[in-house]
């Protein structure tokens, strides 16, 4: 008799793509200014490691928070029995307030209708769970996060079928792709249960825009299905343009409280706008009564550690730091991209234009040997070990064109960046066509942004998610 | 179309049962000695509140591992990052020494084996994830915990077939009983993957003897199933007799690194032993490589925060102080135990004989009008209601005689058990049959306890579990 579960026995994890093979490598040598500067450079991970100062600083004025104290009191006995899977009521308070507050307080959010979860991981599988049977099919739009088809698939039974997007329109969601994915869903007889989009997404680093928000909501109404819209980045976005949530969209559409917003769940983690992976701060938003319930039940299995939210708890619910905070990550976010694009520029190299996100999503198909996934694979290779940068490939996110790859940017310091920079510089250098691109870099990468403005000119941001895990 | 999933709409969540409804009813009407005592006084909820004074003491003495300090230096960054699914070394090498202690250090554990997840509850689920696929079945002795309906079967899908344990020997697991479970599992058209034994059990508050664990070896041997040993009451033993594990009994066998060793898995957490619910830290041991490997993968739903990994290791790599708590914590549940046992003696009430767990399984057959379930719940809620103590019933942990009730006793002080015994004398004495028996009781409980000693005589020490969570 089979003695352990196919879930075990398959490869439904996930983990024999690429991107996590990438990873591998990294860890057998990894790059270290000092004892390791020849190793490979981290850049398929997408961290925010540059506003820790920030929550050290923090930290260190209010050591209470941390020391399981309030007011020099020790509440260790309270936290170590809070195991209530409603959660902590200040921490769920500071997190709706802090989610306004990155939406520029424009629309609200009801801690009664957050469910906390062990990481956006965790949230997102939950929200599987309440809203899919085995074999149910989500739609994504691609590319996507390669966590997504462990995270949405593998216990749940569900399955994923793609919403393909093209850079012919900067990899929008279309109506007919929408369509398109649906009537696939039925031809392969799945019944399609929702949408889930990552807004910004993870790998593009661009937002959505209205008008795709605007889109998707009214697919969701029109087909009766529901909406997850993973905004784990929403706190990374740069640019000039603020970021349009579907709270937005919603409310602006005077949907708030209709039977469509019911179908609309957000997800939120605090893993990327505060660069804290490893505390496992995830949260699902419904106004669903019957989801928040089930899923409030189904947080057991990955409730937040009480230690955490009480830390927090205080530190969100400092409004002083929290805007602080968001402002200065912006900035610095920033200029690190700032510095990956124009590094990338030089090598000849350029990227979908983005202001969000911990990554650029990078056009090298101007590198490949054949218009092809094997060649992509090649490349990436090559990239890997002989440039010893990793970086993701666009095929472990599913994207449909050969030659896009994931480079993080906010994982690492200035100066081991622009080492990056160089060492891609010199490696397209080196090879027979870069050397004609070098030659004709500047005109081709100019002819390249008028035609990027020309097709994208209605497109007010981008921003872009890298799978962020391992 | 359906619009939520079935695990959503259907109780698969167990919330149903009494055991979570009498919670419910604690939590609109709490005791407190100053603010509401003639509330109900909670002895549902199986907590070990004895010991944090010593684990605040050591905090005190170790300011850093709270602070996220190393050397009073901050790792806050590095903790910040750390989302390795394997777990932090450290952490899981002070488990495996701490688990070893407590089997006084007669068996290893090696920390590669082990699987962290965010408490016991993920655990459970994760190994049933791996073992079953949905519609397989796993044999429990009952009385088992409530919570194991939820955990074992909501998202899995798996079953669970009841082996029929009964007052005739102490609630002990027969061989018959085991058959007679596999049987009715074959007739339901059920794959039995395996069984699952919480020893310590909850809600009897015994330890198996080594008896049973060589009867579940031989059983799973034969059988070619999995045995998993829910050890999350292994440090609560405070008897005189030592905790037997089913490693003990695979060393024993000299079954180790053999192909049965591979189907024999413990799952612990610091719930219950540390009393620590609220941190969330559990985990699996298995000896089967492919399991470690895919529950790793799983962990991905339910990791143990980082803060909270830190401060653990740092508690538990202190030998001084694991070797004092374990001590102090037996002492205190020993005569924490006592004070409930002659409590209810004076109301003229037995419980099964236990040295272990954090609650007695109490014998109120006496004080039922019929021989019923039905008439255990009109009790049950005369002890809710008018007693004002909350008790949990038998029939929530699937008992198959009516009258047993799991009352716990080591979370409150010393002042409000009294106070809960005496409302319990004061209500056993005011019924006709309590009048009765109270005239009697000190007769009854001489003629009870020979009886017990000749139907128990080989039976070492017993331990009772009570339903742990909310």
């Amino acid at each position: 008799m089979k003695q352990l579960s196919t879930k075990v026995t398959s490869n439904g994890h996930g983990q024999d793509s690429s991107y996590f093979l990438g990873w591998e490598e990294y860890e057998k040598n990894p790059y270290d200014e000092i004892k390791n500067p020849d190793g490979i450079i981290q850049m398929g991970l997408a961290e925010n490691q540059l506003c820790f100062d920030l929550i050290e600083t923090w930290l260190a004025k209010n050591p209470d928070a941390a020391g399981l104290k309030k007011d020099g009191q020790s509440i260790f006995k309270e936290l170590a029995l809070f195991q209530d899977y409603h959660g902590l009521p200040e921490f769920k308070k500071a997190l709706a307030e802090f989610m306004e507050e990155i939406r520029g307080n424009r629309v609200t959010f009801d801690p009664s209708k957050i469910v906390l979860a062990a990481g956006s991981t965790s949230a997102n599988e939950t929200l599987m769970f309440c809203l899919a049977e085995p074999g149910d099919a989500f739609l994504l739009p691609t590319p996507y996060y390669p966590g997504f088809d462990r995270d949405l698939k593998w216990r749940t039974g569900a399955e994923i079928v793609p919403i393909h997007c093209t850079s012919s329109n900067g990899f929008q969601i279309t109506e007919s792709a929408l369509q398109q994915a649906y009537q696939q869903a039925q031809k392969l007889d799945l019944k399609v249960k929702g949408v889930l989009v990552t807004n910004p997404s993870n790998p593009l680093g661009t937002m959505l825009t209205r008008r795709e928000i605007n889109l998707l909501v009214d697919f969701i109404s029109s087909k009766n299905i529901h909406l997850i819209s993973d905004e784990i980045y929403s706190g990374t976005v740069f640019g000039f343009e603020q970021f349009v949530s579907v709270m937005d969209v919603l409310k602006d559409k005077n949907l708030e409280n209709s039977e469509v917003s019911k179908r609309v769940h957000v997800v939120y983690s605090l893993s990327k706008d505060l660069g804290l992976p490893g505390f496992r701060v995830g949260a699902i938003y419904s106004n669903d009564e019957m989801v928040v319930s089930a899923a409030t039940k189904m947080s057991s299995f990955g409730l937040v550690s009480s230690q955490t939210q009480y830390l927090l708890s205080a530190l969100l619910s400092d409004k002083k730091f929290t805007s602080k905070y968001l402002d200065e990550n912006q900035k610095r976010l920033k200029i690190r991209q700032k510095q990956l694009v124009s590094g990338l520029e030089a090598a000849g190299v350029t990227c979908l234009k983005s202001n969000a996100g911990l990554f650029c999503w990078v056009d090298m198909r101007h590198l490949l040997d054949t218009n092809t996934f094997e060649a992509e694979l090649e490349l990436w290779k090559k990239i890997v070990y002989e440039v010893k940068l990793n970086i993701s490939p666009g095929s472990s996110c599913h994207c449909t064109e050969p030659g896009w790859f994931r480079v993080c940017f906010a994982n690492m310091s200035e100066d081991t960046l622009d080492l990056a920079m160089k060492r891609l510089k010199e490696y397209v250098e080196s090879t027979d066509s870069r050397r004609m691109i070098s030659k004709s870099s500047h005109e081709r990468i100019k002819s390249l942004r008028k035609r990027t403005v020309s097709n994208w000119v209605f497109r007010v941001s981008w921003t872009d998610r890298v799978p962020d895990e391992r």
